[in-house]
C-alpha cells in the first residue's frame, strides 16, 4: 500500500478537530455550561481558523528545544555570576518590579486559559487556549528561575508571591487577572488574548528585553525573547478569537466592541509601570516609552483596526487619550513611586543630569515643562540630606488601583478626576475611561481590594506603617525600600566593582 | 496598505531565514535592533521553506520557525511550505 | 589620602526565595521547588466569578477533600514545565523513529486483515476517550488551587491530546491515510454498543463539578482500568494473533503510563493520607464508579481479549488503591 500525503491543514484537522463528537448522554450545556451568559452567540463552532496548526509531538520537540537551550543559559549565567555584568545596579529594580509584579500575571494566564481551554465548546479553540495555558505557565517558570540568581546577591525580589497578594502597587496587575478571569470565557479571550496579548504585549517584551540586552542582563533577555517566541503564537490566536467572534453573529460586534474598550483602558493603566521602567529605570536606553508606544500601538494597532473595520469595529474608546498620554505617563508614574519609594519593595532615584537632558531630548513637549523642575526640586532636597518621602496615603482609583496621579491631557498640571456613586456610596476614578468601566459593572467593582481602604480598616497587619509594610507585606525595611543612594544593594555593586562606598565618599568630601 | 512585520532573535539560524525572506520579497525593509532583526514589508510578507532550505542546505520545516519567532503583524497563514503574514487593507 | 582596594565579594545574601526557605529552610532550593511551591494567589481577591459568584478565583471550596495545605503534595517526577517537555520531547523522538519505521516498512500490509480490524475496532476509538481526558484534566488543572497540584494536571492533560494525536495516527498508518480507520471508528465509538458504557461514562464525568472527583473517576478508575486491558492485555493477545508489530506502535502509551502512574500514586496517596474524612470521602467516589467501569467496559474488554480480562484489570486497581491506603 502507498500512503497518500496528507498535508498539514488535513493532518491537524483529523488529530484535533475530529476528536471531538456530539454528546449524546449528557446535554451540551451540563458539558459547557459557560457558553452563554454572557450574550455571545456562536452558530457554528467548525467555522473556527486554527491559527497555528501544531501538534503535540511537535511542540514537545520544539519547546524542548527552546528550553534546552535557555537553561544552558540560566547555568552559564550563574556560574560566571552575570549579575555583576550588567550596566548599574539601579537596573536590577526594572526586574524585581518584572518578577514581582508581571510574572505571577502570567501564573494567572496560564490558569486564566486552562479555564476557557476547558470551557469553550469548540475543539479548536479549546486546544489552542490549552497551549496558551502551559505556555504561560513555561513564562512564570522560566521568569522565577532566570531571577533566582539575582534574589541571591540583591533585595527585593525574595518575597514575590507573598507580597503580590498583599502590596499596594501589585494589585493593580493582580486585579486586572483578577478581572479577566472572573469574567465570561468570551470576554477573557478578548481581554487577555485578544487586547493584551494581541494589542499590548509587545510594548511589554519587545523594547524592554532590547532594552535589557542593552544594559547586559543575559538572564532577562533570555527568557524574554525565549518567552516571546510563543507570544507570536498568542497573538495568532489573540487574533483568530476575535475574527471569529464577529463573524459568527452581528449581535456580538457591540459586545466585543465594548470589551475592547475597556481592556484596551485596561491594559493601557496597567502598562504605566511598563512606561516608568523604560523610560527612568534602564541606564543603557534603546528608546524612549513615546517611540515604543508609537511603533507598537500606534503604527501595529492602527494596522490591526483597519483591518477589523470590515467587521464593524472601531479603535478603542480613549485610544486618543492614552496617545496624549505618551508624553506623561512614564514621568507621572516615576513620581507616584518616588514619592512613595519608602513602600517599594524596590529602590527609586532621581535621574542624573545626563539622563534628564536624555528625557528632555526624547520628551521636548513635555519633561521641561512640567516634570524637570520638580525633579530638580526632588533633587535639591536629597542632596540636603532631605529626600522627600510623601507621608500619607494615596486615594486610589477604583478600577485600575493606580493612586490618583495622572493629569488632565487638556491641563497637564491638574490631577485628573472623576466620581460616580453607587447604592450610596462615592467611588473615585482616575480617568474617563476607569469610570466608564466601572459604571457599566458597578457590582462586580465595588467588590475591589483596595490596598488603602484595607490598610485603614486594619486588615492590613496593623495601624503603623511598620506594621502594613514589615510584617504585612513582608518588605525588609531600610533594605528593599527607600531610594537607590544609600541601598544595600547599591553598597555590595560598589563592592564589586570596586567603587567607592558612600561612606568613603563623605569622608572623602569632608 | 499597512505593513506586515515579522521580529526574529538575532542568531546563526535567523541569519539564513532573513537571506531567504529577503530574496522572496524584494521590497522588504530588514531593521537590526539590539538582539533582534525586524523585517517589515507593504501589505505582505512571506517565508517559504525551499527558499530557508536552500539557504542553509538542509531540511527545514515551518514550524522551526517559532523558535526564533518574537513577534509578527499581519493575520497568519501557515502551511507546510510556507508561512506568510497579510493585511486585508 | 590612601585608597582602600576592596577584595570582591562574591558571596550570595541568600540562598533562596523566602517561599521555599519557609518550607523547605535556609539551603539552596532546586528549580523545581522555586517555581512550584507557594506561587499561587491565596487570598485578597478582587472579584468574585460572574461563572460562579458563591466562590473566589482560587476557592478550596471547590472540591469536597479537603488539605490543611495543599503545597505538601510532591510529583515524584519533579517536574515543571522545563523538565516535563525535555522528558516528552525524548519520548516523542523514539515514538517518531518507531511510526516512521512502521510506515517504511510496510508493517500495515503484513498484519493480518482481521488483526488490523480488531485494533480500529477496540483501540482507535480510544482517540475520542482521550480527548474526554484532556478536558477532564483541564478542568482539575483550572479549578485546582496549589500549582504543584495544579501543573501535574496541566502536564497530564496535555499529554492526554498527545495521545489522541498518536492513536490517531495509528489510524492512518493501518489505513494508508485514507482515514477510512478514522471513520470507522468514530462511528464505533459512536453507536457500536461495546462502546457505550465508555462513551457514557465520560460524559458523566465531563458534568462533575468536583474537580477531585474527577480526578478520582478519570485518573484513578478509568484509566488504570483502560490502560491495563489495553496497552498491556490487548497488545499480548495482539500479539499472540499475529499482530505483535503493534507494541511500536504504543510503546508511547506504556511508557508515559508508568510515569504519569508514579504522580497519580503520588496524589493519590498524600491526599487521602490526610485526614479521615479525605479517605472516607475518596473511598466513596471510588466505589461508585468502580462499579460503573467495571460495568461499562466489560463488552469491549470482552471483545478486545476474553472472559477474564475485567478481572485482571480490577486486580492491577485493587492493588493500586491499597497501595494509597484505600
Amino acid at each position: 500500500m502507498t500512503a497518500k500525503k496528507l498535508n498539514m491543514k488535513e493532518k491537524y484537522s483529523l488529530l484535533t478537530r475530529d476528536l471531538d463528537w456530539e454528546y449524546s448522554y449528557r446535554d451540551y450545556k451540563e458539558i459547557f455550561p459557560q457558553e452563554e451568559f454572557e450574550g455571545i452567540k456562536i452558530t457554528d463552532w467548525s467555522k473556527w481558523e486554527d491559527p497555528f496548526r501544531l501538534t503535540m509531538d511537535a511542540y514537545w520537540k520544539y519547546q524542548a528545544e527552546k528550553e534546552k537551550k535557555l537553561y544552558a543559559i540560566l547555568d552559564a549565567f550563574a556560574q560566571n555570576n552575570g549579575q555583576q555584568n550588567v550596566t548599574d545596579a539601579r537596573y536590577i529594580n526594572a526586574i524585581k518590579l518584572f518578577l514581582t509584579g508581571i510574572s505571577p500575571g502570567e501564573h494567572q494566564a496560564a490558569m486564566g486559559f486552562g479555564h476557557v481551554g476547558r470551557q469553550l465548546g469548540g475543539v479548536g479553540a479549546r486546544v489552542a487556549c490549552q497551549m496558551q495555558a502551559i505556555d504561560e505557565l513555561r513564562h512564570v517558570q522560566t521568569q522565577i528561575h532566570a531571577m533566582s540568581h539575582y534574589n541571591k546577591f540583591f533585595d527585593g525580589f525574595q518575597d514575590f508571591s507573598h507580597m503580590h497578594d498583599r502590596v499596594w502597587y501589585l494589585s493593580v496587575p493582580k486585579s486586572f487577572f483578577d478581572d479577566a478571569r472572573t469574567a465570561g470565557p468570551f470576554e477573557y479571550m478578548v481581554a487577555i488574548g485578544f487586547s493584551f496579548e494581541y494589542v499590548l504585549t509587545n510594548l511589554l517584551f519587545v523594547p524592554f528585553m532590547s532594552g535589557a540586552a542593552y544594559n547586559g542582563d543575559m538572564a532577562t533577555v533570555t527568557f524574554g525573547f525565549s518567552a516571546q517566541s510563543d507570544e507570536a503564537r498568542h497573538m495568532t490566536l489573540g487574533l483568530e478569537i476575535i475574527k471569529f467572534l464577529l463573524e459568527q453573529h452581528p449581535d456580538n460586534v457591540p459586545i466585543v466592541q465594548r470589551w475592547i474598550n475597556k481592556w484596551f483602558w485596561r491594559g493601557t493603566r496597567m502598562l504605566a509601570l511598563v512606561a516608568m521602567m523604560m523610560d527612568y529605570m534602564l541606564p543603557n536606553k534603546v528608546m524612549s516609552w513615546q517611540e515604543a508606544w508609537e511603533v507598537y500601538f500606534e503604527e501595529a494597532g492602527s494596522s490591526l483596526f483597519k483591518d477589523l473595520a470590515r467587521y464593524g469595529i472601531e479603535m478603542p474608546a480613549y485610544a486618543k487619550t492614552a496617545i496624549a498620554e505618551k508624553e506623561h505617563v512614564s514621568h507621572q508614574a516615576w513620581s507616584i513611586f518616588y514619592n512613595y519609594g519608602h513602600a517599594a519593595a524596590f529602590h527609586t532615584w532621581m535621574p542624573t543630569e545626563k539622563e534628564m537632558d536624555w528625557l528632555s531630548e526624547k520628551y521636548p513637549n513635555t519633561f521641561d515643562k512640567y516634570y524637570r523642575p520638580r525633579f530638580e526640586k526632588w533633587r535639591e532636597m536629597e542632596a540636603a540630606g532631605e529626600r522627600f518621602y510623601n507621608p500619607t496615603l494615596p486615594m486610589l482609583c477604583q478600577t485600575c488601583q493606580i493612586p490618583m496621579g495622572f493629569t488632565d491631557m487638556e491641563d497637564p498640571t491638574a490631577t485628573f478626576y472623576r466620581q460616580s456613586e453607587y447604592d450610596g456610596e462615592r467611588y473615585n476614578f482616575c480617568s474617563d475611561g476607569c469610570k466608564d468601566i466601572f459604571d457599566y459593572e458597578p457590582e462586580k467593582y465595588v467588590q475591589a481590594w483596595l490596598p488603602v481602604h484595607q490598610i485603614y480598616q486594619g486588615n492590613c497587619g496593623g495601624a503603623e506603617m511598620e506594621d502594613v509594610l514589615g510584617d504585612y507585606y513582608k518588605i525588609n525595611l531600610g533594605v528593599d525600600n527607600m531610594d537607590f543612594h544609600g541601598s544595600p544593594d547599591e553598597e555590595r555593586w560598589n563592592a564589586w566593582h570596586n567603587l567607592p562606598s558612600a561612606e568613603d565618599k563623605l569622608k572623602q568630601a569632608s | 496598505m499597512s505593513k506586515a512585520y515579522i521580529a526574529l532573535q538575532d542568531n546563526e539560524e535567523s541569519h539564513y531565514i532573513v537571506e531567504a525572506i529577503e530574496e522572496d520579497n524584494p521590497t522588504a525593509t530588514v531593521i537590526y535592533q539590539p538582539a533582534m532583526i525586524r523585517i517589515e514589508n507593504e501589505g505582505r510578507l512571506v517565508i517559504k521553506r525551499e527558499t530557508v532550505e536552500e539557504k542553509m542546505g538542509r531540511d527545514w520545516e515551518i514550524q522551526a520557525l517559532h523558535v526564533n519567532l518574537i513577534t509578527l503583524g499581519g493575520n497568519v497563514d501557515e502551511d507546510d511550505d510556507q508561512f506568510s503574514l497579510s493585511w486585508k487593507q | 589620602m590612601s585608597i582602600e582596594i576592596k577584595t570582591a565579594t562574591l558571596e550570595p545574601i541568600r540562598h533562596t526565595y523566602e517561599h521555599t526557605k519557609r518550607r523547605f529552610g535556609d539551603k539552596p532550593a532546586s528549580r523545581y521547588q522555586e517555581a512550584s511551591y507557594d506561587i499561587a494567589p491565596e487570598q485578597n481577591f478582587h472579584y468574585r466569578p460572574t461563572w460562579q459568584p458563591d466562590k473566589e478565583l482560587f476557592d478550596q471550596s471547590r472540591t469536597a477533600v479537603v488539605m490543611d495545605d495543599w503545597n505538601v503534595h510532591k510529583d515524584p517526577r519533579q517536574y515543571y514545565y522545563g523538565t516535563y517537555v525535555q522528558a516528552r520531547a525524548k519520548l516523542q523522538e523514539v515514538t517518531e523513529s518507531n511510526y516512521a519505521f512502521f510506515d517504511k516498512r510496510g508493517f500495515a500490509d503484513r498484519m493480518p486483515e482481521e488483526v488490523r480490524q480488531k485494533i480500529i475496532r477496540c483501540m482507535v476509538p480510544l482517540r475520542h476517550a482521550e480527548l474526554g481526558a484532556n478536558m477532564n484534566n483541564m478542568f482539575c488543572f483550572s479549578y485546582g488551587t496549589a500549582t504543584v497540584v495544579n501543573q501535574g494536571f496541566l502536564y497530564h492533560s496535555m499529554d492526554r491530546l498527545g495521545i489522541a494525536q498518536y492513536l490517531s495516527r495509528v489510524g492512518l498508518l493501518l489505513d494508508g491515510n485514507s482515514t477510512e480507520s478514522l471513520a470507522a471508528a468514530k462511528e464505533f465509538w459512536m453507536s457500536d454498543p461495546v462502546w457505550q458504557g465508555m462513551r457514557r461514562y465520560i460524559e458523566n464525568v465531563l458534568c462533575l463539578e468536583d474537580w477531585f472527583e474527577v480526578f478520582i473517576a478519570q485518573n484513578v478508575v478509568l484509566d488504570t482500568l483502560v490502560y491495563d486491558l489495553i496497552y498491556r492485555q490487548f497488545d499480548e493477545k495482539i500479539t499472540e494473533e499475529g499482530g505483535s508489530d503493534l507494541a511500536m506502535l504504543i510503546e508511547f502509551m506504556q511508557e508515559w503510563h508508568k510515569d504519569s502512574s508514579r504522580w497519580v500514586d503520588a496524589t493519590l496517596k498524600t491526599t487521602v493520607g490526610e485526614s479521615e474524612h479525605n479517605r472516607e470521602t475518596i473511598r466513596r467516589w471510588v466505589a461508585d464508579w468502580q462499579e460503573k467501569a467495571v460495568a461499562d467496559l466489560a463488552p469491549l474488554a470482552e471483545i478486545a481479549v476474553g472472559d477474564d480480562a475485567m478481572n485482571a484489570c480490577v486486580e492491577v486497581l485493587n492493588k493500586r488503591l491499597a497501595k494509597a491506603g484505600l
